[in-house]
């Protein structure tokens, strides 16, 4: 089945355009921050409790947080349902996903504490793990935890020899390659790349950089999702008391 | 923020004034004692499952999705589908709640919400079978707690009975080579709508739907399910104390009481939504 | 001026603007690489005469010294009382402030503070890496509390409480004739009639909502004297 036709792909996309995106931040009374993403058919809860003090004590880290990632996907997340029970791949993606987010996170702050952090996939269409990182960045912020920038996540790839980004589940499993990236778009900093697959080095600096901008155009709407909010709040309460 | 002990601790301060503003017919968020918080829903959530529903009981928030597949029936029953009812407590929803398997609360939350189901025969199971003692439909009805804020047995009972209502039963076409979708799809006809109704005893007084605080102070609760018909389809006590046959007879009216009640308000909007 | 200042005085900025170039000093919830100073949680900027800071709008509660807070006794042992302050780290009341000798067997420590109490304490001593926050209750203002409404708002919106020249707080007790403890890690206890409690309560609800819009003293209070007038339902915190 071919996946690109005449530059429209299999969701009528352009090659470099982006799934719809939605975020909201805050949606969770009880967590201290949290945050829902949509990116087209994936939906992405985040949570984050903490820095708060870690039981049992001896599992701390002397001089810094711990932050704990669980990414875990709901039984009726996938077209065919699947036991809740962790699978290999979501104990790997927990780990890569910590390690997105660590070098944002000022976890020097908060020696021997852990911040927790938990990354649910209510319906998956491909992306998950970026769209996770996306959610995670916001529910962080959201919490209050001081981080050097927000990490914002996309995919890039190659479907039909086209070097394409932001691919959905189909795209992803037909393909000929997946690159996730994970980026501080202030800093200029990477902090999660992963690939699999085949692509020559230019195909690799190719998808790398549509990967990146990706990630910027992603961070925008992160932001706004943050600042949409308090610019209400503004609006509403402007009109007041002037 | 709060620390997360085995044990959550409650502010004896916070006790005491639930304590007194019940002992004055009151509760702290200013509800009767019989009275709901406010029910909210939302169906067709996750639109790639069969079913989904999300249910708001005040600020508790619990989703469910139905997935409906082939599979073995169980040997003794070779010519029914089957029904799995599985519930997580995700960590998400409490600072309580830590990841791992389902503890017995996980459980306990899974099997009072099946039973309901079962009793009161929501599903017709024998209409499920595609090849008696091999193929038969399996529903799987994965109940996800995604904010706990007291009274999850209610919300989730709920949740479950809207995510069935609305589900869409894929069409099998059954031939000697086999079992094939044919990309039809027709909608779960549900025979019973089972209500729950969870109360808390707090000293002498008995409240509907208790909230987070109420339950951390409670001596013990009562889930009473009622199905369409009026019959009581399941019950459960749970929580450390006891109940006196006054007591529990108090709780089978409130139960009569309040399903009507959401059945009227809620159930019956479903189909109108 | 010591540099370049990129944003306007109390624009909302967000983790990783670029607020200043130059040689400012770092201020709260800022951080600095190089001559750059970017910030580092969600809030309002703050240009001072050679410092940039944040107010930020949410933010987790970072213990110091000498901070009165409200805590709730979560657990004790034979030296003490540990005190959940909503911090990264629980908080240690050592049974020598309280009874000022060696811990003896024969008192009950549970006697002085049980499981469940709530307390205003002091922070005498704290070493992120070294050690936990360690508490004092003595002093004026400290020590258990008997009743009254728990409120939590985000830790850096107290001095928002207090207001200018105190001038929030005492309006907020006028209004609703209240007792009205604040704790630096953001919790707050009002001890009144249950109405003037649900009142307090709620005027912490709309001071954190809309903390960054100016203008909020004055609303507050009229809102106060809504409350008071209307008697309408307010639900209580709890």
């Amino acid at each position: 089945m071919p996946l690109v036709v005449e530059g429209k792909r299999v969701d009528g996309r352009g090659l470099e355009e982006l799934r719809p995106i939605k975020i909201e931040s805050g949606i969770l009374e009880n967590a201290d921050g949290s945050a829902y993403v949509e990116q087209g058919m994936t939906k992405i809860l985040a949570a984050v409790y903490g820095p708060k003090e870690l039981h049992p004590r001896h599992l701390a880290d002397p001089q810094r947080a711990l932050l704990r990632c669980r990414y875990h996907m709901a039984p009726f997340s996938t077209e065919e349902r699947r036991s809740p029970a962790p699978s290999r791949r979501d104990i790997e993606l927990s780990k890569v996903i910590r390690n997105a987010l660590e070098p944002a996170i000022f976890l020097e702050e908060y020696p021997r504490s852990t911040i927790d952090l938990f990354i649910e996939v209510l319906q998956s269409d491909g992306g998950t793990r970026c769209a996770g990182i996306v959610a995670a960045s916001v529910a962080l912020a959201d919490a209050g935890i001081p981080m050097r920038d927000l990490v914002s996540a996309c995919a890039a790839g190659k479907v039909d020899g086209h070097i394409v980004l932001d691919l959905c589940y189909v795209e992803d499993q037909e393909g000929e390659a997946d690159m996730p990236v994970a980026y501080m778009p202030k800093l200029g900093q990477i902090t999660l790349l992963q690939m699999d697959g085949l692509m020559t080095r230019e195909e690799f600096d190719r998808a790398l950089k549509l990967a990146i901008k990706g990630c910027e155009q992603i961070y925008e709407v992160q932001r706004e999702a943050l600042k949409k909010r308090y610019e209400a709040i503004e609006r509403l309460v402007g009109g007041e008391g002037t | 923020m709060i620390s997360t002990r085995r044990h959550q601790v409650i502010a004896k301060i916070k006790k005491n004034r639930i304590l007194n503003t019940l002992s004055k017919g009151k509760r702290l968020d200013g509800r009767d004692l019989d009275e709901y918080r406010e029910i909210k829903f939302k169906v067709g959530v996750i639109e790639r499952a069969e079913g989904s529903a999300e249910v708001l009981v005040g600020a508790t928030r619990v989703l469910t999705g139905v997935k409906i597949e082939v599979g073995k029936p169980y040997p003794d029953v070779p010519d029914k589908g089957v029904l799995i009812v599985n519930a997580e407590l995700l960590p998400l929803a409490s600072p309580t709640f830590e990841p791992g398997p389902p503890d017995e609360n996980a459980i306990e939350l899974a099997r009072v919400v099946d039973r309901a189901l079962r009793s009161a025969e929501v599903v017709d199971l024998g209409k499920l079978c595609l090849i008696p003692g091999e193929k038969v439909l399996l529903l799987y009805v994965d109940v996800y707690v995604l904010n706990h804020a007291g009274n999850l047995i209610d919300a989730s009972a709920l949740s479950a009975l809207l995510a069935l209502m609305t589900a869409k039963v894929p069409v099998y076409e059954v031939s000697e080579t086999g079992v094939e979708k044919t990309g039809e799809y027709k909608p779960l006809e549900l025979l019973n709508k089972p209500i729950t109704v969870t109360m808390a005893k707090i000293g002498n007084a008995i409240v509907v739907d208790p909230s987070l605080d109420e339950e951390e102070v409670m001596d013990a609760r009562l889930s009473i399910s009622v199905d369409s018909q009026g019959r009581v389809c399941a019950v459960q006590k749970g929580g450390s104390g006891y109940f006196i046959p006054e007591e529990v007879e108090k709780c089978v009216d409130l139960a009569f009481e309040k399903s009507e009640e959401i059945r009227r308000t809620v159930v019956e909007k479903v189909g109108e939504a | 001026m010591p540099g370049e200042r990129m944003f306007e005085e109390r624009d909302l900025v967000l983790p990783g603007d670029l607020l200043a170039r130059g040689d400012f000093k770092v201020g709260d919830n800022t951080y600095k690489v190089g001559d750059e100073i970017r910030a580092s949680r969600v809030g309002l900027v703050e240009y001072g005469e050679d410092e940039v800071s944040v107010i930020a709008l949410k933010s987790c509660y970072d213990p110091k010294v000498g901070d009165v807070v409200v805590g709730k006794v979560v657990d004790v042992n034979i030296n003490g009382w540990d005190v959940d302050i909503g911090g990264p780290l629980e908080a240690f009341l050592n049974v020598k402030d309280v009874i000022g000798s060696q811990p003896s067997p024969e008192i009950p420590l549970t006697r002085i503070y049980d499981i469940g109490d709530v307390i205003v304490a002091k922070i005498v001593d704290f070493h992120k890496t070294s050690m936990r926050p360690l508490l004092t209750t003595q002093g004026p203002g400290l020590g258990k509390v008997g009743r009254g409404l728990i409120i939590r708002i985000t830790p850096t919106k107290i001095p928002r409480v207090i207001g200018k020249k105190g001038s929030m707080i005492s309006m907020l007790l006028k209004e609703t004739r209240c007792k009205i403890i604040l704790g630096q890690n953001g919790y707050i206890i009002a001890i009144g009639s249950k109405r003037g409690e649900e009142m307090v309560a709620a005027a912490l609800d709309k001071i954190e909502r809309e903390c960054h819009v100016p203008g909020l003293t004055d609303r507050v209070q009229e809102f106060m004297k809504s409350l008071k007038g209307g008697g309408e339902k307010v639900a209580a915190g709890g």
